[in-house]
């Protein structure tokens, strides 16, 4: 890299931008500063996590940036209840992880199973759902209003370009996606990796914290 | 080097698993370069490649290289932005070349060899000297992923997915006063890979500019024209693929639920990280077919450890003229609807590796398989 950058520096000579258009624009708005100061995490939050109410399988109200994402380590899905297809396998996969985390579950790590059926899945069948699948403190099932289910949706990219596999909902259900907010670390994994994988995924966005060595102990535990 | 001597272009970068697009995106890549008795650096000498010499003074220096990026800035910050929760593949709307988004190179009039180098994410190039009144200059390729060919091939581009090397001799000789641009025309939208159409002349993303005016200094390099056509080999020639394979392997690059998969299997269907999906016998010849039946999504195929040459592409013999892809190579370019037949002959040295795409964000999505090459090799041929 160092000879690289040395290189750049040296043998592309006189290396300012040549489209010129660019640089007229950034004259214009001399007088005042053309980008603000807004810290990483902070950019982070206004891209991807819109504080949207939602309402868990509990019925509690929640917002979605405020209450779920903030400060936590978070493990996240979609589904719906009535789906045949992959969701069970996926379910019950999270359901090893949930036990492979053991008692950080609701403590500072949180699963978020976000329903792509907003009209059918009410907070009482997802409880069900829930109570079904064995589903401890801080594994909790969402629902809302569908726009701002699908506005979810969007924001975190449970997508496909393509519009006409977009449209069948069952494509979104094969991903999680993992982060530390305050770290500012987001990955994603497929939900059928086998558990002790997704936890250990996880475990590497689990910085700083003593309790490290736990999940990787619960982790390794096949 | 005892791996592979005749190994010249490389570059190492960051291989996190599920964060290496993130993490070479901002930043952690690199390059290096190996010489050799006949690569020398110095044009005097050996095969008389334009000399690197010492890599900084323009007067001495006329190997280049020149590392193409794309990249996003927020728009609110002015700070680099990298999208954490896209799994398609990331495009960006700035072009890099060395960190520096399309910077200007003044050269001299003669000979110099380029480097190029695509570090992604996921953006495919297919790359042309534009002259002056949109004219399209031809110029010679000698390598392809790094390693030397046979000779020189004059070409009129070169397409290189992610990862993929190629460098290249362009004459500036007699061109005092003009200005070129290397110019990108191939088209692509998203990150699932080119749509196959390829702009006009003048149409396409003007990368980097460069200007001839220089000083006139003197070119010892050789001038790739003067090499008779009948001569077949002026660098080294290539290992033959004719030994028949201990095993042939077949490996489906797949979408699946959202994800990537490899014959219907992600990289997280082992427990473990360090679990090996196959192993090969060390000191062995293999073939391997690659498959993409999507037409949709491509993917540049990167196997570790080992270089490969390719036999077919859809039946056909790779070519060595026009978008060259016979030679040495480390990654393949997967593109729609495509069947190859790659040939490994694999050395004296164990240990684990992957094959993955080279899209960082498929790669990242569980597009990857781990092998491992020791004594025994297994039989499994869809790994």
């Amino acid at each position: 890299m160092t000879n690289m950058n040395r290189r750049s520096l040296i043998a592309l000579l006189g290396t300012a931008p040549f489209l010129a258009g660019a640089l007229s624009e950034a004259h214009a708005q001399e007088s005042e500063p053309r980008f603000k100061n807004i810290s990483s995490r902070e950019r982070i939050r206004q891209r991807y996590f819109p504080n949207l109410e939602l309402t868990t399988h509990e019925g509690t109200k929640v917002k979605f940036y405020d209450d779920l994402i903030k400060d936590k380590l978070v493990i996240m899905n979609f589904m719906y209840a009535k789906c045949e297809g992959i969701c069970m396998p996926v379910t019950m996969n999270l359901m090893k992880v949930q036990k492979l985390l053991g008692d950080r579950m609701g403590k500072d790590i949180f699963m978020y199973s976000f329903t792509l059926k907003p009209e059918e899945d009410t907070p009482d069948k997802l409880a069900h759902y829930a109570h079904m699948h064995k589903a401890g403190p801080g594994w909790k099932f969402i629902t809302g209003s569908p726009a701002n289910m699908e506005t979810l949706r969007q924001k975190l990219k449970f997508t496909d370009p393509d519009p006409e596999v977009d449209k069948d909902k069952s494509n979104h259900i094969g991903v999680i996606k993992y982060g530390n907010e305050p770290l500012e670390r987001w990955g994603g994994c497929p939900a059928l990796s086998k558990a002790p994988w997704i936890v250990k995924t996880v475990s590497w966005v689990d910085w700083p914290k003593t309790a490290n060595a736990d999940m990787k102990q619960n982790g390794g535990a096949k | 080097m005892a791996i592979s001597k005749k190994r010249h272009t490389l570059w190492y970068h960051d291989h996190r698993i599920d964060h290496t697009a993130e993490n070479t995106y901002k930043g952690l890549a690199g390059t290096y370069i190996l010489f050799n008795e006949f690569d020398t650096g110095d044009e005097n000498t050996g095969f008389k490649l334009p000399s690197f010499g010492d890599g900084q003074n323009p007067l001495t220096s006329f190997d280049v290289y020149m590392v193409f990026n794309d990249k996003v800035f927020d728009n609110q910050t002015g700070l680099l932005e990298f999208d954490l929760f896209n799994t398609d593949g990331i495009l960006g709307d700035k072009f890099l070349v060395n960190g520096k988004i399309q910077p200007v190179f003044h050269v001299s009039p003669r000979r110099y060899r380029f480097r190029w180098l695509n570090t992604g994410p996921s953006r495919f190039y297919q790359m042309f000297v534009l002259g002056p009144n949109n004219t399209t200059k031809s110029f010679w390729q000698i390598s392809t992923d790094g390693n030397l060919m046979e000779k020189p091939v004059q070409v009129n581009s070169v397409r290189f997915s992610v990862a993929e090397r190629a460098d290249v001799i362009v004459d500036f000789t007699g061109q005092a006063g003009k200005t070129f641009y290397l110019e990108n025309r191939l088209e692509q939208d998203d990150g699932r890979g080119p749509d196959g159409d390829v702009a006009g002349a003048g149409q396409g993303q003007k990368i980097l500019k460069i200007v001839v005016d220089g000083p006139v200094v003197p070119d010892n390099s050789i001038n790739p024209a003067t090499i008779p056509t009948n001569q077949p080999v002026y660098f080294y020639g290539f290992p033959n693929t004719t030994d028949a394979p201990r095993i042939t392997r077949t490996f489906r690059f797949e979408r699946g639920n959202g994800q990537w998969q490899v014959n219907g299997q992600l990289v997280g269907d082992c427990e473990d990280p360090n679990d090996i999906r196959f192993a090969i016998k060390r000191n062995s010849v293999e073939k391997w077919v690659f498959q993409n039946n999507s037409g949709g999504w491509q993917h540049p195929i990167h196997m570790h450890f080992e270089e490969f040459q390719t036999l077919t592409i859809n039946g056909q013999a790779p070519s060595n003229s026009g978008l060259i892809t016979k030679g040495r190579k480390d990654v393949f370019r997967l593109e729609h609807n495509m069947e190859a037949k790659v040939f490994f002959r694999f050395r004296d040295f164990v240990g684990k590796f992957p094959l993955h795409c080279h899209n960082v964000v498929h790669e990242d999505h569980a597009m990857m398989v781990l092998g491992q090459i020791n004594d025994v090799g297994d039989n499994k041929t869809q790994p």
